[in-house]
């Protein structure tokens, strides 16, 4: 879809506060109660408007993990010695964890190797761009938008479907995704067009919007309690009081995002490697 | 400030309508840039990160497993040197404990040997003192079977005068005269006994 097609350049900001309005009648005056909603995922862009390489603050927050993320990783790798340091611990400690609990618990050991980068290199990443959420600053998920998420998935998509294909070749990997061995024939009459679903649509879609939906639902909850926050406190007046709760509530919801961004990171490499051990798998 | 626009798209700060449908569904710019993004990091893990890893985890795997087939090696010499010392120690005492009864036997042989010749030397004294006893007696005997034929003579000569001059007949006489003597001797000797 065009980039351009969403922007209507000069409508005034009062829409904006009116639209709020309807959808939040309470919290609709002027002394500016910001209500979470979807639009905060789409920012007005800076830089390269209407052109494909548009830039807005999702994309700058998306650098800015990637260049962190990068720079972080090559700095441990330059400095990783025989005998580690505490921050090299912290790094293997996660390179094992990959490697370990998902690669090689999943796919098995002998096969484990050859996609022990692909995971590792996804679960680093959706975690840096996961956690940007929850950084003062930054304040939102690289992977709330979903272009993010459809890429990754979309890497592992071709990733366990050449897999399959090489273990298998591709009549093979076709005749043990479609049709499983061990059923009666009939039944692929119904087995078949889900399988065909589950293995050529349904994972990568559920994997993408898996993981969005978990960055949108935990930006609107920060941004709900905080901007609850400040409209207490700016309200002055008893509903002020009001403010420690929702701040408190902030702050707890702000330790969950850090638990989502990593559970969410696990939960997408573990699928991919489940996804492959199924493709290469000798039996279905 | 009118709310009849809005039902499900909200408005963003910029003025965009935003459709809840466009969560799910990616504009080109959003692709291009996570493209971008992805495929840096991409090649900062696959070209650099990952493979300088993955040497200094193989390094620390090989260094270990020397280590541990070292110490493996020490252990066993170490255990093989025990053996070789208990085995020398109970050589040791099993030689001490050889020499000890051969002393022993050596000792007991020894005081057998000194008791047996000791024995024998106290026989040949006694033997040879009892040979000198009847010698010297023999030569008593024989000395005063001499001085009292003599003396008997002598004496008798003096009462009988010279009628036994003629050495055969005094010869003859005394010879009797002894041998009455000594038979007289053995008797009295054995009614004496």
């Amino acid at each position: 879809m065009p980039a351009t097609r969403r922007h209507r350049p000069s409508r005034p900001q009062e829409t904006a506060l009116s639209s709020i309005a309807t959808i939040l009648p309470l919290a609709a005056d002027e002394s500016g109660f910001h209500t979470p909603t979807i639009a905060d995922f789409f920012p007005a862009p800076f830089l390269f408007e209407g052109t494909i390489f548009e830039f807005n603050r999702m994309q700058l927050v998306r650098v800015i993990a990637t260049v962190a993320l990068v720079v972080v990783m090559v700095i441990a790798a330059r400095k990783a010695k025989l005998v580690p340091s505490r921050g090299q611990n912290v790094v293997e400690l996660l390179l094992d964890f990959v490697r370990v609990n998902v690669a090689e618990d999943i796919i098995g050991k002998e096969k484990a190797h050859k996609y022990v980068a692909l995971l590792t290199t996804i679960f680093f990443a959706i975690l840096a761009f996961n956690i940007t959420g929850i950084i003062p600053g930054l304040n939102i998920a690289g992977s709330a938008l979903i272009g993010l998420p459809v890429m990754l998935a979309l890497w592992v998509y071709v990733m366990y479907l050449g897999a399959g294909v090489r273990a298998h070749g591709l009549g093979g990997f076709l005749k043990a995704s479609l049709f499983p061995p061990g059923v009666p024939p009939f039944l692929y009459v119904l087995l078949t067009p889900v399988e065909f679903l589950t293995v050529f649509i349904l994972r990568p879609v559920t994997l993408a919007v898996r993981l969005m939906a978990n960055m949108v639902a935990g930006h609107l909850m920060l941004v709900l309690c905080f901007a609850a926050t400040d409209f207490f406190v700016r309200s002055m007046s008893g509903m002020s009081v009001f403010a420690v709760p929702s701040l408190l509530g902030g702050f707890a919801i702000t330790l969950f995002e850090v638990f989502v961004a990593a559970l969410q990171a696990y939960i997408f490499v573990v699928l991919a490697a489940v996804y492959i051990s199924q493709s290469i798998s000798d039996e279905h | 400030m009118s709310g009849a626009a809005v039902s499900a798209a909200v408005v963003t700060a910029a003025g965009e309508e935003v459709e809840g449908i466009q969560l799910l569904l990616p504009a080109s710019y959003d692709l291009l840039w996570s493209s971008i993004v992805l495929v840096v990091i991409a090649v900062a893990f696959y070209k650099y990160v990952l493979p300088k890893f993955q040497a200094v985890l193989d390094e620390r795997t090989s260094k270990i497993e020397g280590g541990l087939a070292l110490a493996e090696t020490a252990q066993a010499e170490a255990a093989a040197q025990l053996a070789e010392y208990q085995q020398l120690l109970a050589d040791a005492r099993s030689e001490a404990a050889r020499i000890r009864e051969d002393a022993r036997a050596e000792g007991g042989q020894i005081l057998a040997e000194s008791r047996a010749r000791a024995q024998e030397e106290a026989a040949r004294i006694a033997e040879t003192a009892q040979r000198q006893i009847d010698a010297e007696r023999q030569q008593a005997a024989v000395s005063l079977r001499a001085d009292v034929g003599t003396l008997a003579t002598q004496l008798a000569s003096k009462i009988v005068g010279e009628s036994l001059e003629d050495e055969a007949r005094r010869s003859r006489v005394v010879d009797r005269f002894l041998d009455d003597l000594e038979a007289s001797t053995t008797t009295s000797a054995g009614k004496g006994n």
